[in-house]
């Protein structure tokens, strides 16, 4: 289940805080704090897909932490959005072994396609197109990840077919 | 056929599923060792077999498990090595996504071997995916007694746990790593002290790659000793390679270590040659990290020597004319690669990965891809591509961690065997930038 | 006990100690420079690079030489170790590299910061540096950050030394800053805007070793060389109250803790003393502040009389070492 967060209230649900209560159990007692990435994704999924500092704050709440350490950690690591995101996130892979498959080709026809560049949503507000370092996948490039999805082998048709699906989800 | 150790089975169907995989021999070390050998003996077996580190440094695993401080009164931790992020490695990725339990038991023979009472798996956050399927392995495992109190009745107790990252290069590196997983940002830490003595949470710990530890069951098994008459000299035992680029077939094969590079490139059972017919022109041969070479150099070294798939000769010559295999990660480019781009494009990946800490990566990383950027792009100048040279001369050595070194060969590396393709971008900016443009050799450098 | 040699100088130490306080020992022209290590800070240093040295010989049971220069300011010394620090040509270059990393994002505002006369990064580069540059590319800039009325905040100026998150950390009761982002992006800030303040967060300023946080209250008011600074102390129920008052005239501009030789705080002193005691009557004067002659601050304030030597000569080597006096010409 999806949450939106409003100012200054920020609620997990059972399920998510159930979740997190399993991360927590993994570390010693008197290190909570580690369970500060396995948190900052199921915030992200819980929340609409970023983490806005309300609920960076509410995981430091959680953790029994400053809320600065959140943020120091949120932004050191590349796969929490600080910013409000569309509802699909392409992350497509730039990194050498895709490049040499063609990514570049794959990233310009996304910005054509999406009529925006890398870095933005989409007019629609439906995608936003981020370009991210190597997934572990390139012997199956060019590719990009949705969420937790990985979409690999792609090209130009392959990938109008995928948004073509995406948009009526 | 070569032996397939790691992956034998991968595709026999359901075997992500226990019943499947000890159905195929599974966990027959765990039993082995837990209930017939002291710890010591499992070292004792590890150290024997040659096994060395499979993410990229190659250090005797064994040895550095004889280097676990052993104080009264602190937990010892075992933490393996799952955030798979070096450019051209995809090899962890695919072990665990297709047999989730080969790791699972390598994690649990091995931490019984340090004495390690929890364990960790530390895999990138990317792949969520797979952490799932890990997960439900481990859940697996705990059902059938393989984790938890007292494994199989042995009386020997151990937990295992999955941990995200959060999109970090860095926290490949071992002491950032365990930063990460003690929730903190992605900073390595200076050494001494290692992480024997002074680990996760200050305690005792080895960190492993996936596919070092995915290796032992087998050493257990069949004894140190057998392992190490695979592979030549000291390269023994099997190797995962990841082989992506301008190849016929892309994926992850396992090979007997001393395999004929010439064989492993160009025969159908791995690679299948160059793809569309193409010349090969150059491969970085074990992560981008490693230095890149020439075609003729990777398959013959400087002397003349056919090379082969092994630690010792893919090194054969230096930094002058050899490479290092790395983590295995194949990147192979045929003649229309542009060297330039590629070299600027890895540039660009250590200047984002970078974590920032120390002055000479932090700053240098930044300063190298921008002047490779200035050359790609026909802005550059003569003096560039020195300077080039020189920055990556003043971050290699002396940063906290590898990755400054990291940074630097691939730069150094380029311009030493292509630097006229460098030159050819500054003298003819006009021709090197022009859409699908190629350096073909030295006419182009006199006359284009 | 661990006895090592040092650019060829043998010193005695006690276990532990780092590579650096071993040079500090010797003192003088060895000792490496340090631009993140700091003694009062626990978990400071190995971050800037400056301190670079080359191990000759690990130790006496292993006589191997470490692979890579080293960090001095977290090494430590083992038992018959021998270092090179100015003796090593390889040494020198490559700190030369690194104070050259330092300064190509570094603006070059020097005439309006009010840390120039008494910046590390100055003296670095006065010895180390290159008077020219191999940068050609923009400058990296961030964004303002207001950080409260008594803390001024440069992140330009920055080089990420991280001194002020362990004082944050280890002085103060609750961090507000810290390091954010990653790689050269990396920025100190307080993320959603926020004001440091706490008894003791004035010493960030005396802590940073370039003009990223200075004192809002000190701000454009004097060049420092034209300040004279004395120390002086007052009955402080927070802090020890021992400080350096920097004054033009009768009029104190600027409070600062005491610093020994290699700059680091001496005692950490409390806000109250730092930003609110701008009178003379809030202090007792101790004397002035002995300044290193090779300071720009002491070569516009103690311009020594032109004495006869012979007086000089006669005087009791105690007084002409307090007072700094050499001999010069008449």
């Amino acid at each position: 289940m999806e949450q939106t967060t409003t100012q200054n209230e920020v609620q997990f649900s059972d399920a998510a805080m159930a979740e997190i209560r399993r991360y927590i159990s993994h570390y010693p007692a008197d290190r909570k704090k580690s369970a500060i990435l396995p948190i900052l994704h199921i915030a992200q999924a819980e929340f609409g897909g970023w983490v806005s500092p309300e609920v960076q704050d509410k995981v430091a709440e959680i953790l029994d932490i400053q809320p600065i350490e959140v943020y120091e950690v949120a932004t050191f690591y590349t796969m929490f959005n600080l910013k409000p995101v569309g509802k699909h996130v392409l992350e497509v892979c730039r990194t050498g072994p895709c490049m040499l498959r063609g990514a570049d080709h794959l990233i310009e026809h996304l910005e054509s396609r999406l009529g925006c560049h890398v870095g933005e949503n989409s007019a629609d507000g439906l995608f936003t197109l981020k370009t991210v370092e190597c997934l572990a996948a390139c012997g199956m490039g060019p590719m990009l990840q949705i969420r937790e999805k990985y979409y690999e082998n792609l090209d130009p048709q392959k990938m109008d077919q995928l948004l073509d699906d995406l948009s009526k989800e | 056929m070569g032996l397939k150790i790691l992956t034998e089975h991968i595709n026999v169907p359901g075997i992500n599923t226990l019943e499947t995989y000890r159905k195929m021999g599974g966990y027959r070390s765990v039993e082995k060792a837990v209930k017939t050998m002291t710890s010591e003996e499992v070292v004792e077996e590890v150290k024997k077999s040659g096994l060395r580190g499979r993410g990229g440094a190659g250090f005797p695993t064994g040895l550095k498990w004889s280097f676990l401080a052993k104080p009264e009164g602190k937990p010892r931790y075992l933490v393996c090595n799952a955030d798979e992020s070096e450019p051209g490695t995809f090899k962890d990725r695919v072990l665990m996504e297709k047999i989730p339990h080969a790791l699972i038991e390598g994690m649990i023979t091995s931490s019984y071997a340090l004495g390690a009472r929890t364990s960790y798996i530390y895999i990138r956050g990317e792949l969520m995916f797979v952490l799932r399927i890990l997960e439900k392995a481990i859940a697996e495992c705990y059902a059938a007694g393989l984790l938890g109190e007292n494994i199989l009745g042995s009386g020997y107790s151990l937990d295992l746990h999955v941990h995200p990252g959060g999109g970090a290069y860095i926290c490949g590196e071992e002491t950032a790593l365990l930063e990460s997983l003690e929730g903190k940002r992605g900073n390595p830490r200076n050494k001494p002290p290692f992480p024997a003595v002074w680990g996760l949470y200050g305690c005792p710990t080895v960190v492993n790659n996936v596919e070092s530890i995915a290796s032992v069951p087998w050493i257990i098994n069949n004894t140190g000793d057998e392992y190490a008459k695979i592979g030549v000299g000291r390269s023994t035992g099997t190797k995962l390679i990841s082989a992506s680029g301008h190849i016929n077939n892309p994926g992850v094969y396992e090979i007997e270590l001393g395999l004929p590079v010439e064989e492993f490139l160009f025969s159908d059972e791995y690679c299948g040659g160059i793809w569309k017919g193409r010349k090969f022109k150059a491969i970085v041969a074990g992560g981008s990290s490693v230095p890149i070479l020439p075609g003729e150099l990777f398959l013959k070294t400087a002397e003349g020597t056919p090379r082969l798939m092994t630690y010792e000769s893919l090194s054969e010559g230096g930094f002058v004319s050899g490479t290092m295999l790395g983590s295995g990660g194949f990147i192979v480019m045929d003649d229309t690669t542009c060297i330039v781009r590629n070299t600027w494009n890895f540039s660009r990946f250590y200047h984002h990965e970078s974590c920032g800490q120390c002055s000479p990566c932090r700053e240098g990383t930044g300063w190298m891809e921008k002047i490779l950027h200035r050359l790609e792009h026909g802005h550059g100048n003569m003096h560039d591509i020195d300077l080039l040279v020189n920055v990556s001369k003043q971050i290699e050595g002396n940063t906290i961690c590898p990755l400054g070194d990291a940074a630097a060969w691939p730069v150094a590396s380029a311009v030493r065997h292509f630097r006229d393709e460098f030159e050819w971008h500054v003298k003819h900016p006009e021709k090197a930038t022009a859409p699908g443009a190629v350096y073909s050799g030295a006419e182009d450098l006199a006359f284009a | 006990m661990a006895k090592i040699t040092f650019d060829g100088i043998e010193v005695e130490v006690e276990d532990g100690t780092t590579i650096l306080n071993a040079a500090r020992k010797i003192g003088g022209k060895v000792v490496p420079p340090a631009m993140c290590y700091y003694t009062p800070l626990k978990g400071s240093g190995g971050k800037c690079r400056v301190c670079l040295v080359k191990v000759t010989q690990g130790s006496a049971k292993d006589p191997r030489p470490m692979p890579k220069l080293v960090a001095s300011c977290v090494t430590p010394v083992q038992d018959g170790m021998v270092v090179e620090n100015t003796l090593s040509p390889q040494v020198l270059e490559a700190r030369k590299g690194v104070v050259e990393m330092l300064l190509i994002n570094h603006p070059l505002d020097c005439p309006v910061c009010d840390q120039a006369g008494e910046c590390d990064l100055q003296n670095l580069s006065y010895e180390h540096g290159t008077s020219g540059t191999r940068y050609e590319e923009e400058r990296r800039t961030f964004d303002r950050q207001d950080i409260g009325p008594l803390i001024q905040l440069h992140m330009n100026r920055c080089i990420l030394c991280y001194r002020c998150v362990y004082t944050a950390d280890q002085i103060t009761d609750k961090r507000v800053h810290g390091v954010l982002g990653r790689g050269d992006a990396a920025e100190i800030g307080t993320y959603i805007e926020n004001v440091i303040d706490n008894d003791f967060s004035g010493n960030v300023i005396d802590v940073c070793p370039v003009g990223a946080l200075t004192d809002k209250t000190f701000r454009f008011k004097n060049r420092v060389w034209f300040t004279k600074p004395v120390d002086a102390h007052r009955d402080c129920p927070k802090c020890s109250g021992k400080v350096v008052l920097w004054n033009r005239g009768s009029d104190v501009l600027r409070v600062t803790a005491r610093k020994n030789e290699y700059g680091e705080v001496v005692e950490f002193i409390c806000n109250e003393c730092r930003f609110e005691k701008k009178e003379m009557s809030d202090w007792i004067i101790d004397g002035p502040r002995h300044i290193a002659r090779a300071s720009v601050i002491s070569a516009n304030h103690y311009e020594l009389p032109v004495v006869n030597p012979q007086i000089i000569a006669d005087l009791p080597e105690s007084t002409t070492k307090e007072l700094h006096l050499i001999p010069r010409p008449i």
